[in-house]
């Protein structure tokens, strides 16, 4: 169970959040212009990384707020949250 | 003719406190502090269990909670009856009841025992190989496993205990209270962390409280005496809390713990009532310091499992802790320097000790050499090659070891004994530090593995750590707690220590027989009876990985675990591939340490509490009223409202008919209900649903669907314009905590410059839908000052007024077709204003009506209900709702999904209406729907979502999702059943009021 510090309310249990998938998958401001290939690209196509992964967040029992998460998901080591809208940290 | 082997008081044994208890149905005698096992022993019983696939008899191997073989039922036919208990961890109470397992008819005489004669024919993988195969024949083998095998019955009745769980938090958690655990956590506490220390047992000190051997000394006193000391100043200490009988069942990342705490099992059953059995600890810890000790290993020799042969430290503690001797001819046999301290133990009690075998050429420590003076016959370089005694030890037979270690020479000796201390050395018990996700490494010297790459805020000290000798264990532990707590001073800096012990030892993971390996018994796994034998067939049989030998052998998946054999069994892997242990790796343990209740997992969430739900404000009226309740995801809902024995169908044909007839009213408190606010709610609304929301006058009110990026429809609701700036949505009753979600996750993620608030209002408000032809005069009765025409209060639109001092909103909204009003108040008065309603609507025969003849009235109407007659494969095209989808909005959420090639698609699925030919003949709900019945096979054309029979048209009706349905209006299809074929007609799924006249009647 993972202890995840919400950049709003601190650290709390697992139990209080939920997983969002992955990270920086903006909707197309166009979606209308986009091919089915390239709308299909953005509404299926996801990554499943073993190891360093960028995730959406949240905090569903608290907060309510989302928020991302680099996490390492080969052994579950949170390397860095951060708020919606910030830029992700260069690795 | 028991014997009584109580050979000397100890000072954890009560002997003024006599207890007595039934063991297989016989009355024994013990003392408070004495374990089952420890009682039993006392009583010189070692017979306690039989072995899962031979059966054979099995007795006491341990003193802890490693015990492989005396696992037994407690309690058992009563409703606390537990399996699986080690006879090592119960503590004996007045009136406590335990018997063997996994043997039938009894312990002595068990029918099982056959296979131990057959088992030249059970080997390794015997059960995949033989059993598997026809498959057919599983049934027959089955009953034959399952009435000869199995662990132990469950109980038949409800637990009648109390369980909990508790969340701490806490700086430094200590898990187990040896000598290292008592200081770890005293230095710990002393510096100012809050520390909490857990021990399994209901004693602290582990095996170093009754170490009382005159060569080992710490600051010249006994070890015992000295942390006897210690121990006593651990009361006076604050931030340190101690919990016995607590047991780590998992160590998971980040430092989070479970641990169980046993309360009450070792009370009388008449202290156990209205007490909490067992607690779950939910530990978060900044630091964890493991001090969870070392467990001795057997020796792997042929026939190492009878009843008598045991660690030789457990024969140690029965002896000085327990005061119990395990036999009264004790033999050793042993690789290290361990047997001797247990057999200078028993000679200083006055017990007979035979003779030591070592299969090491020789020693030279001050512990041997006492042994040598007390007269005890020492056979170095000997190994046993062979023990005799079906049900108890009657005698070992012993050769001289080869140097190589890999045969036996010589004449064989027989010695007579009753019981065999066997000592193998030590391994770290580093279970909970692999569960954290730490890595191990392998220590080619000490033949352990230890821990190597922490990956939480731990450490690891004293044996678990590989420290063995109480002087390297103070010095690293001094050590670490300095780094791991940035502590300068602490109390083990001027800690004197005087010891004799010696690290020789010889390492060999099967030691030889006179006969070859196939006509012996040497067992590495006692609970599952897998055999050094086994292992090596695997090996033969290409299996590499551990992790596969061990499932096909099943080598370390008892309830133990494995944890006397598991390491024998990589050696002897290691030896025979002829690779490195450290190249192996070793297998996963996996949670928990030791085996968990249910009653501890699920804590207090059992009964009404293992799942919640929610009522309405009106519920007790429901109650009152005898309906007949459903649930709608955590909703309890009126489901209907059967009177005079009505059945079910009855019930809602009277109800369905009354609403259209004259009056009915529905409980839809339930529906989700979002306040929605801010300067871009209607642009936020025109985003989210299909249709358009800009032009919606304040006091209106409009139907929306909303869909999935995909263009799948994912719920459905009325949403009403309160102010310039404000809306309240509505939504379906299982949909409202995902709508919320979905919203707020847009909002916050894609489209963060909407001034948008949203606030969850579904408690907030109860909700009573009036319907019917006199549901105007119903409502007039109540708020006679609303005008209700239909100039001033039309169809779709909103008012907010009082019911005397009440404030309420009213929609004039409709979900059964006919005038209605669904009247809002808040949550408090819902049941007042229900009774209003019924009260003013007696003398129209106004009739509750529940869920079920909800659905059938709009099923009449044609009107969907999202996850039923859809379901996540449905767009709104394909629900012929073409009409809902705004052509002109630039964009919301799933509208380019619409035109993809395969959505676009004419022969998906569509919704249409099914009319059966016989009116009476109701279709089932699922079933199947073709155009050809004399095909093989044939193309299921889709299914019936809805079906009813209507009271008000008098026949069957049915929503259906058929492939091309659209185009099929009038077209005949099939619904073939088990017993008959149904004939259908497509027909448009509106069936009652196509013009939607009554809506204004
Ligand atoms: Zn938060």
């Amino acid at each position: 169970m993972f202890l995840i510090n919400c950049p709003y309310c601190g650290e709390r249990d697992q139990q209080e959040f939920k997983a969002g998938g992955e990270a920086h998958i903006e909707r197309p401001k166009q979606p209308t212009e986009l091919s089915d290939d390239e709308w299909a690209e953005y509404l299926f196509m996801r990554k499943n990384i073993k190891g360093v992964q960028f995730e959406r967040w949240n905090h569903a029992h608290g907060c309510r707020k989302w928020f991302n998460m680099v996490r390492d998901t080969s052994n579950d080591e949170i390397k860095a949250i951060y708020k919606m809208g910030e830029k992700p940290p260069t690795q | 003719m028991t014997k009584n082997l109580r050979v000397k008081s100890s000072e954890y044994i009560d002997e003024t406190n006599r207890i007595s208890f039934k063991f297989n149905g016989k009355t024994y005698h013990g003392f408070k502090g004495d374990t089952l096992a420890s009682a039993l022993l006392a009583n010189d019983v070692h017979l306690v269990g039989r072995s899962f696939k031979y059966h054979r008899p099995r007795g006491i191997m341990t003193s802890g909670s490693e015990e492989p073989s005396a696992i037994v039922q407690v309690n058992p036919g009563t409703n606390r009856t537990e399996p699986n208990v080690r006879a090592t961890e119960v503590e004996i109470y007045e009136g406590l009841e335990a018997s063997s397992q996994n043997c039938w008819p009894s312990v002595e005489f068990d029918i099982g025992g056959i296979n131990n004669f057959l088992s030249p024919f059970f080997p390794a993988g015997f059960y995949y190989k033989t059993f598997m195969w026809p498959a057919s024949f599983w049934e027959k083998y089955e009953f034959f496993i399952r009435h000869s095998a199995g662990l132990g019955k469950s109980p038949t009745s409800s637990d009648p205990d109390i369980y909990d769980h508790r969340n701490i938090h806490c700086d430094v958690l200590v898990v187990g209270a040896g000598i290292s655990g008592i200081m770890a956590a005293k230095n710990a506490a002393k510096n100012n962390f809050k520390t909490l220390l857990v021990e399994e047992k209901n004693e602290l000190g582990g095996s170093t409280i009754y170490e009382n051997n005159e060569f080992n000394k710490i600051d010249n006193k006994a070890p015992s005496e000295w942390l006897k000391k210690e121990i006593e100043e651990l009361k006076n200490i604050k931030n340190l809390e101690i919990k016995t009988r607590t047991s780590v069942a998992a160590y998971h990342q980040y430092n989070y713990l479970l641990a169980r705490e046993n309360l009450t099992d070792h009370l009388e059953a008449k202290d156990k009532t209205n007490k909490i059995r067992q607690r779950l600890l939910k530990i978060r810890a900044k630091k964890v310091i493991l001090a969870t000790g070392a467990l001795e290993r057997p020796l792997i020799f042929n026939n190492n499992d009878r009843p008598g042969i045991m660690l030789s430290s457990a024969i140690k503690k029965y002896s000085e802790f327990y005061g119990v001797a395990c036999g009264s001819k004790n033999v050793f046999f042993t690789n290290n320097d361990s047997a001797y301290e247990s057999a200078i133990s028993l000679y200083n009690k006055g017990i007979n000790v035979e003779a030591i075998i070592d299969i090491r050429e020789q020693s030279e420590s001050k512990i041997v050499k006492k042994v040598k003076e007390a007269g005890i016959k020492i056979y170095w370089s000997h190994s046993i090659v062979d023990t005799t005694g079906y049900k108890r030890l009657n005698s070992i037979s012993i050769m001289k070891l080869s140097n190589d270690g890999t045969s036996v020479t010589g004449s064989k000796i027989s010695i007579s004994c009753d019981c065999l201390g066997v000592a193998g050395g030590w391994t770290p018990a580093v279970h909970l530090y692999t569960q954290s996700g730490s890595k191990l490494k392998f220590d080619e010297e000490k033949k352990v593995f230890l821990p190597n790459k922490d990956t939480s805020e731990q450490i690891s000290v004293g044996s678990c750590g590989g420290d063995f000798k109480i002087d390297e264990i103070v010095k690293n532990l001094n050590q670490k707690l300095k780094d791991s707590l940035n502590i300068k001073e602490t109390d083990l800096d001027n800690i004197k220590v005087e010891i004799d012990q010696e690290n020789s030892k010889r390492n060999i993971w099967l030691l030889p027989s006179d006969k070859p390996l196939g006509k012996t018994k040497p067992f590495v796994d006692y609970q599952n009876d897998a055999t050094a034998k086994d292992i090596k067939l695997a090996l033969r049989e290409g299996f590499r990985s551990i992790e596969h030998v061990k499932r096909y052998t099943t080598t370390g998946m008892g309830t133990d675990q494995g944890k006397l054999g598991n390491m024998h069994a990589l050696g002897i892997i290691a030896d025979t591939a002829g690779v490195k242990m450290g190249e192996l790796g070793t297998t996963t343990f996996r949670p928990p340490y030791t085996p968990l209740t249910f009653g501890t997992i699920v804590g207090r969430n059992v009964g009404k509490f293992f799942d919640i739900f929610r009522r309405t404000p009106m519920n007790d009226w429901h109650v009152e009223n005898k309906a007949e309740f459903e649930n709608v995801g955590q909703w309890k809902r009126a489901w209907y409202y059967p009177i005079n024995g009505e059945t079910m169908h009855q019930a809602v044909q009277r109800e369905s008919k009354a609403a259209r007839e004259s009056a009915g009213i529905l409980d839809a408190s339930t529906l989700g209900k979002i306040d929605i606010q801010g300067s871009d709610a209607s642009e936020f609304l025109n985003r989210v649903y299909t249709n358009a929301w800009s032009k919606l006058a304040i006091g209106k009110c409009r139907y929306g669907l909303m869909l999935n990026e995909d263009g799948m429809v994912f719920d459905d609701g009325v949403t009403t314009r309160l102010g310039e700036n404000h809306y309240i949505m509505t939504t379906t009753t299982g949909g409202a905590v995902n709508v919320l979600s979905k919203l707020e996750d847009y909002l916050q993620t894609e489209w963060p410059e909407l001034d948008v608030y949203l606030t969850s209002v579904t408690d907030h408000y109860a909700t009573a839908s009036l319907c019917g032809p006199n549901s105007k005069k119903i409502l007039k009765k109540i708020i006679p000052d609303l005008d209700l025409s239909d100039e001033n209060f039309p169809h779709m639109s909103f008012k907010e007024t009082k019911i005397g001092n009440i404030q309420c909103r009213i929609m004039r909204i409709s979900f059964t077709g006919e005038h209605s009003y669904e009247i809002n108040v808040q949550a408090s008065y819902g049941k007042d204003l229900w009774e209003k309603c019924i009260e003013a609507g007696k003398e129209f025969n106004i009739t509750p009506y529940g869920t079920e003849t909800m659905h059938l009235l709009r099923a009449e109407k044609g009107f969907i209900i999202v996850g039923q007659d859809t379901d996540g494969t449905m767009t709104p095209i394909d629900l012929q709702m073409d009409w809902i989808v705004s052509k002109k909005k630039y964009d919301f959420i799933g509208k380019r999904s619409l035109y993809r090639s395969d959505t676009m698609r004419e022969d998906r699925k569509q919704l249409v209406g099914l009319l059966t030919e016989d009116p009476n003949e109701v279709l089932e709900e699922g079933a199947q729907i073709v155009s050809e019945l004399n095909q093989s096979p044939v193309e299921m054309l889709g299914h019936v979502t809805s079906s009813y029979f209507s009271p008000n048209l008098n026949k069957s009706i049915a929503l259906a999702v058929v492939r091309g349905g659209k185009d099929m209006m009038g077209k005949k299809l099939f619904v073939p059943m088990e017993n008959k074929n149904i004939n259908v007609t497509v027909a448009n799924p509106v069936f009652y009021d196509e013009k939607n006249e009554r809506l204004n009647a």
